[in-house]
């Protein structure tokens, strides 16, 4: 198992956020957390990456113990985190930004290898690696935001919401942009609204209501639950 | 003496006071970009500076430039250790707390420094650390020596900071640390450890003004910090706090001014006229010069 997340509780001051999460990934996967807007996906993510402190249960990644890490050690191990909004720095320039994914990296010719892996993958970076972050348009936004987040070569890449305000156009490349990122390796772990996205490239799906686990399995069977379809699907389920 | 070598003149003298202030208003500006703080003990870093550089002298006997060296080495020592002990415990309190701390601590260090026998109440004259000799650059217009070092080393010291902060790994996480402690965690960067950096930065610089300003004035006293320290604040505002180049414009125009308003003859009313520019920059342009306004993308 390469994440193994055990009665996860978390609390945001008197709130109870998340209550007793058990939840896992093996490597290769793509597995997708979905769920209503303040379910605490977010929070979940958030937890992993040492951003917020769990107060009971365990995380473990390859065999560490995550819960006491700080978040660069965390990024160390290899988990590397794309953030709610995307969260790219905008004064400074897109290249800045891929830096700053290899912050923790001390091998220059690795890292200019990995910039031109990134380079692949979005050609529009390469195009706009002079300008700043903040003037690009959120589509590109998300783009660079993944794009450094691959720079630290990352074993499992972590997503929150990457289709959130994007035009459908756009949804549909990030989406096919993370099933390449994934077949040449890295295991995927997905937050998403946009359950029907989702679920059309997961392996395997968890269902999160007000912090709890509602529902597990593999994508399909969670596309065809009933439940599932009228809260999340809109009562209908597009594609295949 | 026309009006035109007078104009020259009191702008000569006016950045040279202004670059004082830039000094010491970088500090402000890098701290308060990176934990949203307004330090009001930095004037006193200012001050522990001059002492420093006092000390470092009637003790060794060595010239200005490893003096100024040490004491901003030292200075940058009691930035961190000032940030670890009183700021860090509060990062997460509500920021009037730390705010009210960063008033005590300035209170703290100068009945500290009173406390201390070597320092006393009473002013010290500096010593002579360079010949003050003066050079007339036009007809009637003068340059004298501590003014040259004053901008010769002000100077310096502003590009090796824009290198810092641009170029190197320490000042690329400074600047992630500012825009997004969040996602600059998530990139690896340790904030504690940046946070330290830049309080050390900004402590070393103010050091360093304090040196200069006490070669200048020739005298030294415990509360020394307080006038230039206000005035540095001034000019963080006025340039946009958070702004490394406001802070610079910033200082110089308030050097400048205040400079202008003493050759008018009216001496007594600069500092009044410096808290005068505070007032009418919060009324018409809260953000300051170089002040973004910040518009989020979703």
């Amino acid at each position: 198992m390469m994440l193994k997340i055990e009665n996860l509780h978390v609390y945001y001051d008197a709130i109870h956020a998340i209550k007793g999460v058990t939840l896992n990934v093996q490597e290769g996967e793509i597995v997708s957390l979905i769920g209503a807007n303040g379910a605490g996906k977010t929070t979940i993510l958030r937890t992993i990456s040492g951003l917020e402190r769990a107060k009971e249960g365990s995380i473990e990644f390859m065999g560490s113990k995550l819960t006491d890490m700080s978040a660069p050690e965390i990024v160390k191990l290899g988990i590397s985190h794309v953030p709610e909004g995307r969260r790219v720095f905008t004064s400074m320039s897109v290249l800045e930004n891929l830096e700053l994914g290899a912050y923790l990296s001390q091998n220059k010719q690795s890292r200019d290898k990995n910039l031109e892996k990134v380079f692949e993958h979005f050609p529009r970076l390469y195009e706009r690696r002079q300008q700043l972050a903040g003037t690009l348009s959120g589509g590109e936004q998300q783009m660079l935001a993944m794009g450094r987040a691959l720079m630290s070569r990352p074993k499992l890449m972590m997503l929150d919401e990457p289709s959130m305000g994007l035009a459908p156009i756009l949804v549909r490349q990030i989406f096919d942009i993370i099933k390449e990122i994934h077949k040449q390796g890295t295991t995927i772990l997905l937050i998403e609204q946009n359950a029907n996205m989702a679920l059309s490239i997961a392996d395997r799906a968890y269902v999160l209501e007000t912090g709890k686990i509602v529902m597990s399995g593999s994508a399909k069977e969670i596309m065809q639950s009933e439940d599932i379809k009228n809260a999340y699907l809109g009562g209908a389920v597009h594609g295949s | 003496m026309t009006l035109a070598q007078q104009v020259l003149q009191q702008l000569i003298n006016g950045i040279a006071l202004g670059s004082v202030y830039a000094l010491i208003a970088l500090g402000y500006t890098m701290v308060y970009g990176i934990i949203r703080l307004i330090n009001f003990a930095h004037g006193e870093v200012f001050m522990i500076g001059a002492f420093a550089g006092y000390f470092i002298i009637t003790l060794f006997n060595i010239p200005i430039v490893p003096t100024l060296i040490l004491a901003m080495a030292f200075c940058a020592l009691i930035g961190i250790v000032m940030e670890r002990l009183a700021y860090k415990p509060l990062r997460n309190a509500p920021r009037i707390a730390a705010l009210m701390t960063a008033v005590g601590l300035s209170n703290l260090f100068q009945n500290l420094m009173v406390y201390f026998k070597a320092v006393g109440a009473s002013p010290k004259a500096f010593p002579r650390v360079i010949d003050i000799s003066r050079y007339e650059v036009m007809q009637d217009v003068y340059l004298t020596s501590d003014k040259i070092l004053t901008l010769v080393v002000a100077v310096l010291l502003m590009v090796a900071l824009q290198y810092i902060v641009h170029n190197t790994k320490m000042g690329k996480a400074m600047r992630a640390v500012s825009q997004d402690k969040d996602a600059a965690q998530l990139m690896g960067i340790n904030v504690n450890t940046t946070i330290s950096f830049t309080f050390a930065l900004g402590s070393a610089l103010a050091a360093a003004g304090g040196i200069l300003y006490a070669v200048s004035y020739g005298k030294i006293i415990y509360n020394m910090g307080s006038m230039p320290g206000l005035k540095a604040f001034v000019s963080a505002v006025l340039g946009g706090i958070g702004s490394i180049p406001g802070a610079v414009v910033g200082g110089m125009i308030l050097g400048i001014t205040e400079n202008a308003i003493s050759a008018a003859g009216y001496s007594m009313l600069r500092d009044a006229v410096a808290f005068a520019i505070l007032i009418i920059i919060l009324l018409i342009k809260p953000a300051g010069i170089f002040g973004k306004n910040v518009r989020e993308k979703v």
